[in-house]
């Protein structure tokens, strides 16, 4: 993955100039650049419009944080905390189907109930890291998202992707490669926005501005992670709503 | 029969030991220095270069050895090495599982908690264990070994095939490798999915190679050195470049007409994708052009050091996938600034060459002690690694 080197850093020398909505923590800002959808949402902006959006987030263990305010802190959580201040008069509510080590195909075995008890105009779907795991057939992967994506839409939800995570102590254990760029081409395909955590997690972790190599089990690190996360893809989510408005021009 | 020339090529030993130091870089993560590595600038990598000079010096040297002493010989030689190279997948078996009971002892954080079940495979050693001895349970960059002793497992028959038959063992090896994608043939893996570079498909690189050394090469110089092949090789090559190109700056992917890209993706490593062996090829022809076989400068300091790793590519292979558990180690618990990455880098090459070197050496002195040994097994290369 570190041929993204030069693309980050070219995007960062490009957008530097971005103009921000809402201030984020430096930290967060870092990688604010890496957030950019080059594909429309369509049922999210008709949701604020009516000032009602409701989003389901379904992912696997790297969407939960440990402990009694894990839920609180967790990025899910954060982006309701962050889309409500980007949004205000709009009542904005994020629900969870999150749990561990379930890989895609269980996830959208798992979609159609999520989807009736929630009735979400948006799912973010967090994925890849355990079918990288368990070595699962990349084919069946791709395929798993397509299902997936075709479900929701058909509940009348738009989607948005979040690919695993940057994970340098488990990076020679874990062959992420194959499984991230699938994703990449399945939403590219579907024309679904993807979030890219894995480059953003990397390049914090380049940079420094989170050590992600630390051994600890305090869960202060994790929070800002989290925290930030759910900043950013409140961004991408406002900027891919955006997109559909009738006097931007589509994704390309 | 067709007679197998008796003068080993430079080249072959020059580009499988450049294959191999780059098989190095790419194989620990987030390396700074892999950057310079093909596989960044078109579709294929260097595994295509390994697998295909491995199956030209397989049937170097096993054909030979097929033509003075009989398929039973050359057959059980073939198969020694098959088991010389489990012993040696077993070995780093071994020291990946001495890094992962590290790992799992020594980190802990919240944030990695899902990522950290990898290592739970730890806790039942028995099935997992016995999985890996089986080579159905096989760690990140521990693919490439099990693959090759699969196509050595298959090679006696076929070399003899192609001793007689070239042709025919060639067009039999395109159609596995059709069915292959007709039928989704693949080994399995455990716990789950199949293997990570399929033996089905990968056999027809490793076939072609074996084609070429017997013959196969001569047959298509005219064709190769023709200047619409290298002009065709040139254009793809340079085809490949740009679509490379929209990986690092996706704003170039605009660029690249919908119907060019639902056509070309994915590109399928597991299966060796045609546009991979398309790549290789367009590298191959190319290379032949620029580097004949007896440039003076095969025989200089400044690619012997290149050579020597790939007179001796099995040990130098795995000591490679060694280093690069270590190098990735010094990243985690050292530093991984790009000075850093490069020093890791040119270390591990130099502990390459110097341990290849090592092993020339080596084998001079053991001749030497062995005393005189009959003449069939001096000749030539016959003593070095297929």
């Amino acid at each position: 993955m570190m041929r993204r080197l030069p693309l980050l850093l070219a995007i960062i020398l490009l957008a530097s100039s971005a103009v921000n909505a809402v201030e984020h923590p430096a930290e967060c800002r870092v990688a604010e650049n890496l957030v950019d959808s080059n594909f429309a949402l369509r049922q999210v902006p008709r949701a604020i419009a009516d000032k009602h959006l409701t989003i389901l987030v379904i992912g696997a263990g790297s969407s939960l944080l440990p402990g009694a305010n894990g839920s609180k802190d967790a990025y899910p959580a954060r982006l309701q905390v962050a889309l409500s201040q980007l949004l205000p008069g709009v009542d904005v509510n994020v629900t969870t189907d999150v749990k561990p080590k379930r890989s895609a195909a269980d996830m959208v075995k798992a979609l159609p109930q999520a989807l009736a008890a929630a009735h979400p105009q948006l799912v973010i779907w967090q994925t890849g890291t355990v079918d990288a795991m368990q070595g699962i057939d990349p084919d069946q992967f791709s395929q798993a998202l397509d299902r997936g994506i075709n479900i929701a839409r058909s509940a009348g939800a738009d989607v948005v992707f979040i690919n695993p995570q940057y994970s340098p102590r488990t990076e020679s254990m874990i062959a992420l490669g194959t499984y991230a760029e699938n994703m990449r081409w399945v939403a590219l395909q579907q024309e679904v926005p993807l979030f890219d955590r894995f480059g953003i997690m990397k390049l914090w972790g380049d940079l420094g501005t989170f050590d992600l190599y630390s051994a600890t089990k305090k869960l202060d690190m994790a929070e800002r992670v989290h925290d930030c996360i759910g900043r950013l893809l409140a961004d991408l989510v406002i900027g891919a709503a955006k997109q559909s408005e009738p006097h931007a021009e589509g994704g390309r | 029969m067709a007679p197998v020339s008796t003068e080993r090529d430079l080249r072959l030993d020059l580009f499988r030991g450049l294959a191999l130091w780059l098989i190095f870089l790419d194989h620990i993560p987030s390396n700074a220095v892999s950057w310079i590595t093909i596989r960044n600038y078109g579709f294929s990598d260097a595994t295509e270069i390994f697998v295909f000079i491995s199956g030209y010096t397989a049937a170097f040297v096993y054909g030979r050895a097929m033509q003075v002493n009989g398929f039973l010989v050359a057959a059980a030689r073939v198969l020694k090495r098959a088991w010389q190279i489990y012993v040696a997948h077993v070995f780093l078996f071994a020291i990946y599982l001495a890094e992962i009971a590290y790992v799992a002892k020594s980190f802990d954080n919240p944030l990695f908690a899902e990522e950290m079940g990898v290592l739970d495979f730890m806790k039942n050693p028995d099935v997992t264990i016995l999985q890996a001895l089986v080579l159905k349970f096989k760690p990140v960059n521990m693919d490439i070994l099990p693959l090759y002793i699969v196509l050595l497992l298959w090679f006696a028959p076929i070399l003899w095939l192609l001793l007689r038959a070239p042709s025919l063992a060639l067009i039999l090896s395109a159609g596995l490798y059709t069915l292959m994608w007709m039928f989704d043939w693949n080994f399995e893996a455990y716990p789950s999915g199949t293997w990570a570079f399929n033996p089905y498909a990968w056999q027809l690189l490793f076939v072609f190679g074996a084609w070429c050394a017997l013959g196969g090469a001569q047959r298509l110089s005219r064709w190769i050195n023709s200047p619409a092949i290298i002009g065709l090789a040139f254009a793809y090559l340079l085809f490949a470049f740009s679509i490379a190109m929209t990986w690092y700056f996706p704003r170039l992917g605009v660029f690249v007409p919908k119907f060019v890209g639902e056509s070309i993706y994915p590109i399928d490593k597991t299966n060796l994708d045609v546009l991979r062996i398309l790549h290789f090829l367009s590298l191959a022809v190319i290379t032949v052009w620029l580097v004949p076989s007896h440039w003076p400068a095969l025989k200089s300091k400044f690619f012997w050091p290149a050579i020597v790793c790939g007179q001796h590519s099995l040990g130098v292979f795995c000591l490679g996938v060694f280093l690069s558990f270590a190098g990735h180690f010094v990243f985690t618990e050292v530093s991984n600034g790009v000075l850093t990455q490069v020093i890791v880098s040119l270390a591990g090459i130099a502990i390459m060459v110097a341990t290849a070197v090592l092993i020339s050496w080596y084998r001079v002195i053991e001749r030497q002690g062995s005393g005189p040994r009959p003449p069939a097994t001096k000749t030539g290369y016959a003593g070095s690694d297929a």
